[in-house]
C-alpha cells in the first residue's frame, strides 16, 4: 500500500530512539553516528528489526546528520546507500505482520541560518536537496524532516524535499518547556508554514516526555488540517553509575501516548531514550483504538518565524506605508538604498499597532527582484510580523515568497487567466494567503453582482491548483466615491455577499475611497466602519491614520471584540486630537543660555524633542543654517566630550540618534522641496565576511551620517568583491571594515588586499574588538580607528584631502 | 561516560553596574542608568537561561589535556586545571532572542543596541556564574575559573570539539559558525576545572593576560 493511503485510514506507528542505543553498543561521545551503516551495519540493521518487530510501520534510517557539512560528497553517497540497505534488510526479516516503510531520516544541518546564523538559505536547500537525491535514488518510501529547531530551516528542508521527490514527507520539531522551537515559532506558526507548503503530517519530537509535550500536542491537533505526529523522549535523561537512564518506563510512555492518540494523535512514535520496548508496549496499549478522523479545520492563517495571525475574530491591520506610491521621500530612500528608512517604516507600524506588513518596493528604475527579497528578509531580521508580498512582477513574487521565513499573505492575483496562471502555482508551491482583487480581461465590474462572479470563478480556478477557498481573501475593490457615488455602495455589497454567500474572507485598501476628497481621514475612517459592518476581515491602511485607528478600536469595543474594553481603554486619549503646544525655540537655564534648545536637546538625548525643534525651525530658517548652526556644534561639543572621557559612548549615541532625528526633518523638508542633498563624500562600510556582529559598524555609521558623509553600509559577512564593487561603483575614497574575531581578520585583509589591488585610490580604516594598531599595520590598513569617533576624524581628513585632490 | 545535561535555570539577579560596565560607561548619568534599566524590561522576557554540561576526566601531561576523548595542547589550560582528575565541559546560552533586539535596534538606535549587547554580556556571564555556583554547590566540589576557547594559547578550534561532544545545536539551539564564532551571540563554552575542596574564589580578570583590556576589573 502507498503511505499516503495508509496513512489516511491507520494511526501510524513510527520507531523510537537511535543515538542512545548506539551508545550503548559502544558509540562513543563525539563519533558519528551515521557512520555506523558502514562499519557496523549489523547493529543497525537489529535496531531497526526490532523496531519492526515491535509493530513500527515506519523505521527511519541512521541518517539523522548525513549532510555535506559532516561528510565528503563520496562517503555521503555511501553512507546513504547503505543506510537504507540496512533498513531493508531490517524489513525483509522482521517478524513483525504490519504493512512496512521506510523513510530517509533528515535531520536539522546543526548551523543557524541566516540572519541568526552563517548558513544562507538557498545553501541549506541545496544542502538537503542532496540529501534527499540520494535516499530517492537508492529507493525510500517517504522522507522524515525531524528535530527542527528552527521555522527557517525547516522550510529549506521541506523545500527541499518537495522539490527533489513526490515522496510523501512527516515534519516534526523540538518544542521546549515554553511550547515554541528555540527561534521562537509557536505550533500555530508551524502549522501554517508547514501546511501551506503541503506537509503530508506534522507535529513533534523530541526535547521532552509525552507529558510535556501534552500542550504543543492539544495545540497541534486544534490547528492542523493534516494528521499530526508525536514523538517524544522517554523523558529527561540523568546520569547513574556513568549510564544514561531516562525517567519514563515503557509503561508509562506508553500510557501516555495511548491517551493522546485518543485525542487524535494519528503518528505516534519515540525520540531520545525510547527503545524497541517503549514502541512495543505503545502498539500494544493501542491496537484497538479507532483512529479519530482529521478534519479540514478551515482556518485562514498567515504567519512570520515567531507567530500565526489568524483571519476572523477581529479586524487585521495591514500596514501600508511600505510603498512609494505618492511618497517621495520613500522613493528617494529605495534608489538610494537606504534600507534603514524602510525598515524604521516597519518598526513604526509595528508599535502603532499593525498586524501584517504590507511590501511594495516597485519603481521603474529599481531592479524589483532584488530589492523586494532584500527588503523581506531585512525586514524579517528585525520585525517578527507576518508579511504582504505586495508586487505586480510575478518574477520578484517567487523569490521573495521563497525566502520569506513562515507563511506569507501575497498581493495580488486577479480574475485574469495569465495571472492566474502566474500566481497560483507559487501559492501552492510556497503556502501563502493571497489577496484577490475582483477584476477580470474585462476590467472593474460595475455592478456587485460581476465582482461577485468573478471571485466563483477565481475560487473555481484555485481549487483547480489545489489552492483551498480558506488561502483566498477577496478584495472588492474600493473605488473613488467622488467619482461615482454609487462606487462605496457596490463595494460593500460585494464584500458582504462573498464572506456570506461565498464564506470567504474579506480584504480592502480603504484609502482608495477618499480620492480627490478634502479631509480623506474622515471619510476613510467612516468607510472603514461601514466595511467592517459588512464583514470586512482585514484592512490595508495607513496606521498613522486616527481616524482609521479609532474606527479600528472602538469598532472592537463595540462588538465584543474587546474584553472589558481594554485595548479602547488603553489608546483613547492617543486619538483625542490635542492641541499643538507651539514648541519653544528659545529659553533654558542661565547656564546653559548659551546653548540653543536644539543644541540642548541634542547634548541630552532627547530625539523627538530635538525633531520637534528642527520641524519648528524650518519654517523660519534655511535647512544649512540649522544644521551649521545647531546641529554640528551640539554633535561637536559631544564629541569632544567623548574624546575627553566625560562624555561616555551610550551618552555619545543618544545625542547622534537625536542629531540622527533632527537631520531627517531637514531631509524630509529638502525632499519636499526638490533641493538636491548635499553631502561630504562617500564612505562604504561593511562587517568583514564570516563575520556576524555588526553593532560596532552600525554606531560608525550612525556617527558618519551626522557628520554629512554618506555612508553606503553593505551589511555584515561581506565578501571582499562585494567591498570592491561597492567602492568602485561609487569611486568612494574611503572604505571602513569592521571585525570581531581573530578568525575573521583573514577575510579583513583579503579585502584590504583587493581594495588595494583593485581600487588602490581608497583608503582603508579598519576596528573591532581583536583589531589593534599592530594587527591593523600587519595586514596593511591605512588606519586604525579606536573608537567610532576616530573613525569620523579620520574620515574627515581623508574627504578633506580627497576634495582637494579632485 | 556521563550524559550530556540540560538544564534551565532561574534568571540571576540582574546586576545593573556589571552591564553598564560592559556599555564602556565608568560613572552612569541617571538617563543612562534609566536607558539600560528600560532596555532590561523589555527583554527579559525573551530570555532563555540554558545549560548543558558533561563531565569528562582530565589527565595533564605538560601542555597536554587529554580528557579522553579529545585532547588539546595548551600551557594556559593546563595551569588552570592543574591538579584536577575530572571536569566540566559546559555550553550556556541566553537564547536568540536577544539577537533579534541587537539587530532590531543596531538599524534604528545604535544607543539601544548597545545596551542591549551590555546586558546580554552581563546576563551570559551572571548564568555561568549561577550555574558553577549550584554545581560546586550540588556535587560538594571546588570548581576552577572558567576556561574558553581563545583565552590565552587555547586554539578556538577546540570550539569544534566542545560542540560535537556537547550536541549544541540539539541540547541548545546553538550553533558553531565558520567562523567559529557562536550564535547566538551571547553563548559561552568553558572547560572547567574540578577539585575536591569546597569552593575557591578566583576573580575571573585576575588570570587573564590582557592587562590592555578596557573592560578589565581591578581587583
Amino acid at each position: 500500500m502507498n503511505f499516503r493511503e495508509f496513512l489516511q485510514q491507520h494511526i501510524v506507528y513510527l520507531d523510537g530512539g537511535m543515538g542512545t542505543l548506539l551508545q550503548q553498543q559502544g558509540l562513543t561521545p563525539g563519533e558519528q553516528p551515521e557512520r555506523w551503516n558502514i562499519t557496523h551495519p549489523e547493529v543497525i540493521t537489529a535496531i531497526q528489526r526490532r523496531y519492526y518487530d515491535a509493530g513500527s510501520h515506519v523505521v527511519c534510517t541512521n541518517t539523522f546528520g548525513a549532510n555535506r557539512l559532516k561528510f565528503s560528497e563520496a562517503e555521503l553517497e555511501q553512507i546513504v546507500k547503505a543506510a537504507i540497505e540496512n533498513a531493508a534488510k531490517a524489513r525483509a526479516t522482521s517478524s513483525g505482520q504490519q504493512e512496512k516503510f521506510i523513510a530517509l531520516d533528515i535531520g536539522p544541518s546543526g548551523k543557524l541560518l541566516k540572519p541568526l546564523g552563517d548558513l544562507d538559505f538557498e545553501a541549506a536547500v541545496e544542502l538537503f536537496a542532496h540529501t534527499v537525491r540520494l535516499g530517492v535514488r537508492y529507493g525510500i518510501d517517504l522522507i522524515v524532516i525531524e528535530t527542527m529547531n528552527d521555522a527557517y530551516e525547516t522550510k529549506a528542508a521541506l523545500l527541499a524535499a518537495k522539490e527533489n521527490s513526490d515522496l510523501p514527507v512527516l515534519v516534526t520539531n523540538a518544542y521546549g518547556e515554553d511550547g515554541k522551537l528555540m527561534t521562537g515559532a509557536d505550533p500555530a506558526a508551524m502549522v501554517a508554514l508547514l501546511e501551506g507548503m503541503g506537509a503530508d503530517a506534522l507535529g513533534a519530537n523530541c526535547s521532552l516526555g509525552p507529558k510535556q509535550l501534552i500542550p504543543v500536542a492539544e495545540e497541534l491537533l486544534r490547528l492542523a488540517s493534516v494528521p499530526v505526529i508525536l514523538k517524544p523522549n522517554a523523558g529527561l535523561p540523568r546520569s547513574e553509575n556513568g549510564k544514561t537512564v531516562f525517567d519514563v518506563t515503557a509503561e508509562e510512555f506508553a500510557g501516555e501516548m495511548a491517551s493522546l492518540i485518543a485525542k487524535g494523535v494519528r503518528v505516534a512514535g519515540g525520540c531520545c531514550g525510547t527503545t524497541p520496548a517503549y514502541i512495543q508496549a505503545l502498539t500494544a496499549n493501542t491496537k484497538e483504538t479507532i483512529p479519530v478522523p482529521v478534519t479540514d479545520k478551515g482556518l485562514t492563517v498567515v504567519s512570520s518565524y515567531t507567530h500565526a495571525v489568524s483571519f476572523g475574530d477581529a479586524p487585521i491591520l495591514i500596514g501600508e506605508r511600505i510603498n512609494p506610491t505618492g511618497k517621495k521621500r520613500f522613493k528617494q530612500a529605495l534608489l538610494e538604498q537606504d534600507m534603514d528608512y524602510l525598515l524604521s517604516e516597519g518598526v513604526n507600524q509595528q508599535e502603532k499597532g499593525v498586524h501584517i506588513l504590507d511590501v511594495n518596493v516597485g519603481l521603474p528604475d529599481i531592479d524589483e527582484v532584488t530589492m523586494l527579497t532584500n527588503s523581506v528578509c531585512e525586514l524579517q531580521a528585525i520585525i517578527d510580523l507576518p508579511l504582504q508580498i505586495d508586487t505586480a512582477d510575478v518574477t520578484a513574487m517567487e523569490a521573495a515568497l521563497r525566502h520569506y521565513n513562515g507563511k506569507a499573505m501575497i498581493n495580488s492575483v486577479n480574475g485574469k487567466q495569465a495571472s492566474m496562471e502566474a500566481v497560483f502555482p507559487l501559492v501552492k508551491k510556497y503556502g501563502g494567503v493571497v489577496v484577490a482583487l475582483t477584476l477580470d480581461e474585462e476590467g472593474i465590474p460595475s455592478t456587485a453582482d460581476g465582482r461577485v462572479k468573478i471571485a466563483q470563478r477565481i475560487l473555481k480556478t484555485a481549487a483547480a491548483y489545489g489552492i483551498p477557498k480558506k488561502d483566498i481573501i477577496f478584495d472588492t475593490l474600493a473605488m473613488t466615491v467622488s467619482a461615482d457615488p454609487a462606487a462605496a455602495n457596490t463595494t460593500l455589497e460585494a464584500l458582504r455577499r462573498i464572506k456570506y454567500e461565498l464564506g470567504c474572507h474579506t480584504s480592502l485598501g480603504v484609502s482608495n475611497v477618499s480620492f480627490g476628497l478634502p479631509n480623506r481621514d474622515a471619510v476613510n475612517g467612516t468607510f472603514f466602519a461601514l466595511a467592517l459592518a459588512n464583514g470586512l476581515s482585514a484592512a490595508i491602511m495607513n496606521p498613522y491614520s486616527a481616524d482609521m485607528m479609532k474606527t479600528y478600536y472602538t469598532y472592537c469595543a463595540l462588538t465584543g471584540l474587546d474584553e472589558n474594553c481594554a485595548a479602547y481603554i488603553r489608546t483613547a486619549d492617543r486619538y483625542i486630537a490635542a492641541p499643538q503646544a507651539p514648541a519653544p525655540v528659545t529659553g533654558g537655564s542661565a547656564v546653559e543660555d548659551t546653548l540653543s534648545a536644539l543644541q540642548q536637546a541634542i547634548i541630552k538625548g532627547l530625539k523627538d524633542k530635538a525633531a520637534d525643534l528642527t520641524r519648528a525651525l524650518l519654517a523660519t530658517l534655511p535647512p544649512l543654517d540649522i544644521v551649521n548652526g545647531d546641529i554640528i556644534p551640539a554633535l561637536n561639543t559631544v564629541g569632544i566630550g567623548f574624546e575627553n572621557k566625560t562624555v561616555y559612548l551610550p551618552q555619545l549615541l543618544m545625542s547622534a540618534e537625536a542629531a540622527k532625528s533632527a537631520f531627517a526633518c531637514i531631509k524630509n523638508h529638502i525632499a519636499g522641496s526638490g533641493e538636491p542633498s548635499a553631502h561630504r563624500g562617500v564612505f562604504i562600510l561593511a562587517t568583514v565576511h564570516g563575520d556576524i556582529h555588526d553593532i560596532g559598524k552600525n554606531i560608525v555609521k550612525l556617527l558618519l551620517e551626522n557628520y554629512g558623509f554618506q555612508v553606503i553600509d553593505l551589511g555584515k559577512d561581506v565578501p571582499p568583491e562585494k567591498v570592491v564593487e561597492a567602492v568602485q561603483q561609487h569611486h568612494a575614497p574611503l572604505a571602513g571594515l569592521s571585525a570581531l574575531m581573530t578568525t575573521t581578520v583573514p577575510a579583513m585583509e583579503e579585502t584590504i588586499r583587493l581594495l588595494k589591488q583593485q581600487t588602490p585610490w581608497c583608503k582603508v580604516v579598519v576596528g573591532g574588538a581583536v583589531l589593534t594598531q599592530d594587527y591593523a599595520d600587519k595586514i596593511g590598513a591605512d588606519h586604525y580607528a579606536k573608537d567610532a569617533m576616530e573613525a569620523v576624524r579620520y574620515a574627515e581628513t581623508i574627504m578633506r584631502n580627497f576634495a582637494e585632490k579632485t | 561516560m556521563s550524559p550530556v545535561i540540560t538544564i534551565t535555570l532561574p534568571p540571576p539577579p540582574f546586576c545593573e553596574r556589571e552591564a553598564l560596565r560592559y556599555a564602556g560607561c565608568g560613572t552612569a548619568e541617571e538617563e543612562t542608568r534609566q536607558a539600560i534599566l528600560a532596555c532590561y524590561t523589555a527583554i527579559q522576557d525573551e530570555l532563555i537561561y540554558k545549560v548543558c554540561y558533561r563531565e569528562l576526566p582530565v589527565k595533564i601531561t605538560g601542555q597536554v589535556c587529554d580528557f579522553d576523548t579529545f585532547s588539546v595542547t595548551s600551557q594556559n589550560l593546563a595551569d588552570t586545571l592543574a591538579g584536577c582528575n575530572a571536569i566540566l565541559l559546559m555550553a550556556a546560552t541566553v537564547g536568540v532572542g536577544l539577537d533579534r533586539y541587537i539587530a532590531r535596534f543596531g538599524r534604528i538606535s545604535p544607543s539601544r543596541a548597545l545596551l542591549f549587547q551590555a546586558i546580554g554580556t552581563e546576563r551570559i556571564e551572571a548564568l555561568c556564574d549561577a550555574f558553577c555556583q549550584q554545581y560546586s554547590q550540588q556535587n560538594q566540589v571546588g570548581l576552577r575559573p572558567r576556561f574558553s576557547p581563545g583565552y590565552g594559547d587555547l586554539p578556538l578550534e577546540t570550539q569544534r570539539q566542545i560542540f560535537a561532544l556537547l550536541d549544541c545545536p540539539r541540547q541548545l539551539g546553538l550553533c558553531l559558525n565558520d567562523s567559529l564564532l557562536m550564535s547566538p551571540s551571547k553563548s559561552v563554552t568553558a572547560i572547567v576545572g574540578i577539585t575536591a575542596q569546597s569552593v575557591t574564589e578566583h576573580h575571573k580578570c585576575k588570570r587573564c593576560q590582557n592587562t590592555a583590556c578596557p573592560f578589565r576589573s581591578n581587583v
